[in-house]
């Protein structure tokens, strides 16, 4: 199978043509300028006016299969990460059961790959059923075929300092990263569901204080400077976060993070009438919050985009605001937010992006065919979006089985139009194929 | 006047004067041999109350059996909200039935607010979690204003657990409104978070000294101090909070003879309030009681009756 894409701007350095056979770029150049070889074509992407990007990798989603497949499976989450740009995406433990067994991770796997529209990595869970005691069976799982790196009791976090440090040792053995929700419980319970601030105090919603997060953040990376082992802080929320991520990078920490499209964009005002569309862990933060971070995407402090696609059933999202379920959805509009918030501000450029949505969550993830350059040899996993296309979100549109789209109405700049998973074209025109 | 009330903000200051002065008329029905008015004969509201209540209930009960709506009162526990049915639900099969309003009362934040998008009929807040108690607000009003007379200038000091008071955040919206000065005290523990620019943006005062605040008061609202707070370390022991912010007898000593004292009830006698200033002459409580059906009536009358004259 050859494919052939003609055209497009090389991650912003300049157009060219991209020839693909077998799922591996194997000729880069101008079909005009007779470099590209003349062998047949069988399928070919006109690329005018498109950027190419390594496809995009995402370190965070929620596919709830097992367990709540009323909700999203596996193949519909995949559908939705293909649209959204995503090559691969991991997706997180906290199913029903957890994927905290080898067997459970490489159900996961195979059910990614028999949908077949993005890779699908599983993320294992640091400890038995999320309970936060004892550590589930991290070596089991990194050495089953699932090849699990990222382990993640995400949704909780890892109280116990004890067992949080066990799990940063345990896993050098095998080259494994721990990525942490960091949310201590004690100063942000279970209930806590507004950015603790005036907004908080007038509509009487139970706080969630920056410094929840940030105490984590801080113990967790003296725990990695400790032990010496890598960590990686999950949907970063605070400017006091990014301070302390900061100052330990610069001690040579081993230290990543990550933030969300919607902590990019959305601000705690939005709660303002108690719709729970907009209720997330962490909250959505003030203003001075989102400017900090998006900073800190752009000078690398955090390392990548990662959406926390999180679909929840229309019925557990219409309750009450502090007794509806925490999460939106993510995979379909990251790139749009990403490039409206990032790009159109010019805090970020195409190889920016390509850092931040590709080639960061690939490395942290150890995953090798992903996040790579475009470039000859290289798995043809690609992206093509265009800059300067115009969508206005409409949740009845996903391709997600959820509708719990914070983004509805909102009109973005910059569209996903084509998906290449080694070499063959998952979505084409912003269409599944 | 809006449609429904929800939160204080849906009241301006004309629509707050006028559901009192309607609440000076309904109170004297209060008193008659005969109290039923036929205003709102054929309307049917219903009480929808998740978190236990007595007065509040009660009173809305009373307020509409006396305008002659059939009152029919729905409580959260024998509920299908028990059964796993969602509020959505439970509030638009209880709409289907054709009733013309609700009057709810739940343990969570914005949830009248809530409901209001999901029916077409008319929403009371009677309490939503910390936010809202507007009928609360209201009625404080008139018990303060009947004492103290136009509330424009009085100096009105709120004291106590801030933090989780629906009746604090009702009543600064309304004595703003009404053009009074307020002053909030508690220990720092027991304030809403961002308080501060709360404060300077709606032009309140913050305080950690009540004997400082006393004495220039006109009216001293006292909150219930909930016991189980201690174990949440909001305060070491009752007996330190009542030495810093309890209306102890010795304190009765600071206000002015004018001074009123109003609680919003149920009180902890000994903890925020001593027994000696909950009966003392300068108490509204029992009156803050009386106002309240009052006060309810009124807001019925014009949520359901519309702008039409008191028959």
């Amino acid at each position: 199978m050859n494919l052939l894409i003609k055209g497009a701007d090389l991650i912003g350095t300049g157009r060219q043509d991209v020839l693909v056979r077998d799922g591996v770029v194997s000729e880069i150049g101008m079909l005009a300028s007779g470099l590209l070889g003349s062998e047949t074509v069988d399928q070919t992407i006109e690329a005018d006016g498109l950027i190419a990007l390594p496809g995009l990798v995402d370190l965070h989603t929620h596919l709830r299969e097992p367990g709540r497949e009323d909700a999203e499976t596996i193949a519909s989450g995949s559908a939705a990460a293909a649209v959204g740009g995503f090559t691969a995406i991991l997706a997180m433990a906290n199913t029903t059961p957890v994927t905290d067994t080898a067997e459970a991770a490489e159900r996961v796997l195979d059910l990614g790959r028999l949908a077949a529209l993005v890779d699908v990595q599983p993320v294992g869970a640091i400890t038995k059923g999320l309970a936060g005691e004892e550590l589930a069976e991290l070596a089991l799982m990194a050495h089953s075929r699932a090849r699990v790196r990222v382990f993640s009791d995400d949704g909780r976090c890892v109280q116990d300092a004890r067992v949080m440090r066990r799990a940063l040792e345990y896993v050098r053995a095998f080259g494994g990263v721990v990525s942490q929700h960091a949310q201590d419980s004690q100063l942000a319970d279970r209930h806590a569901c507004c950015h603790e601030g005036e907004l908080s105090g007038r509509l009487g919603l139970p706080g969630w204080p920056g410094i929840a997060e940030e105490v984590i953040v801080a113990r967790d990376v003296m725990l990695a400077r400790h032990t010496g082992s890598r960590i990686h802080i999950a949907h970063v929320s605070t400017a006091g976060s990014v301070e302390v991520i900061r100052w330990a990078k610069a001690q040579g920490i081993a230290v990543t993070a990550e933030v969300t499209p919607h902590h990019l964009m959305l601000t705690t005002d939005l709660l303002a009438g108690y719709d729970p569309t907009f209720k997330v862990n962490p909250p959505l933060r003030p203003a001075e919050d989102v400017q900090v971070l998006r900073a800190a995407l752009a000078d690398g402090t955090i390392d990548a985009v990662a959406t926390d696609h999180a679909p929840h059933a229309r019925h557990d999202k219409e309750h009450t605001f502090i007794n509806a379920a925490f999460g939106v959805l993510g995979l379909e509009t990251a790139f749009s937010v990403v490039s409206d918030v990032m790009v159109g501000s010019g805090l970020l450029d195409w190889a920016g992006v390509a850092r931040v949505m590709s080639v960061a969550p690939a490395g942290i993830a150890g995953l090798s065919g992903h996040g790579r350059p475009i470039a000859v040899g290289e798995p043809a996993n690609l992206t093509l979006v265009d800059p300067s296309a115009t969508v206005t979100v409409d949740r009845e549109a996903s391709l997600s089985l959820s509708r719990n789209n914070p983004w509805h109405g909102r009109r973005l700049t910059g569209v996903v139009h084509a998906t290449v998973l080694r070499g063959l074209p998952t979505v084409l025109k912003g269409e599944l194929v | 006047m809006k449609r429904s009330l929800l939160s204080m903000n849906d009241l301006d200051r004309q629509d707050i004067l006028t559901i009192l002065d309607t609440a000076g008329s309904m109170h004297d029905v209060q008193h008659r041999e005969v109290k039923k008015l036929p205003t709102l004969r054929g309307r049917t509201v219903v009480n929808l109350f998740f978190e236990d209540s007595t007065r509040t209930r009660s009173s809305f009960e009373i307020a509409g059996k006396w305008l002659s709506a059939d009152v029919i009162n729905i409580s959260g526990k024998g509920s299908s909200t028990s059964k796993g049915e969602s509020l959505r639900d439970t509030v638009r099969t209880v709409a289907a039935m054709g009733v013309d309003g609700f009057v709810i009362r739940h343990s969570a934040s914005g949830a009248a607010q809530q409901v209001s998008q999901w029916v077409d009929a008319v929403v009371i807040n009677a309490g939503d979690g910390l936010h809202e108690h507007p009928t609360q607000a209201l009625l404080d009003a008139y018990t303060m204003r009947q004492r103290l007379g136009d509330l424009e200038g009085l100096h009105v000091a709120i004291v106590g657990d801030l933090t989780h008071s629906r009746v604090l955040r009702s009543n600064l919206i309304c004595l703003k409104t009404l053009g009074a000065r307020v002053t909030v005290v508690a220990p720092p523990t027991l304030m809403p978070a961002g308080i501060q620019t709360w404060s300077q943006t709606e032009g309140f005062d913050t305080s950690y000294d009540l004997d400082a605040v006393l004495p220039g008061a006109d009216a001293v609202m006292m909150l219930r101090v909930q016991r189980e707070r201690m174990s949440g370390g909001f305060f070491p022991t009752e007996r330190e909070y009542t030495v810093g912010y309890g209306l102890t007898r010795e304190r009765l000593r600071l206000l002015q003879k004018h001074t009123v004292i109003c609680h919003p009830g149920p009180m902890n006698r000994g903890l925020e309030i001593a027994a000696d200033a909950a009966d003392a002459a300068q108490s509204l409580v029992l009156d803050q009681v009386s106002a309240g059906v009052a006060i309810r009536m009124s807001v019925l009358y014009h949520l359901f009756a519309g702008e039409g004259s008191l028959s």
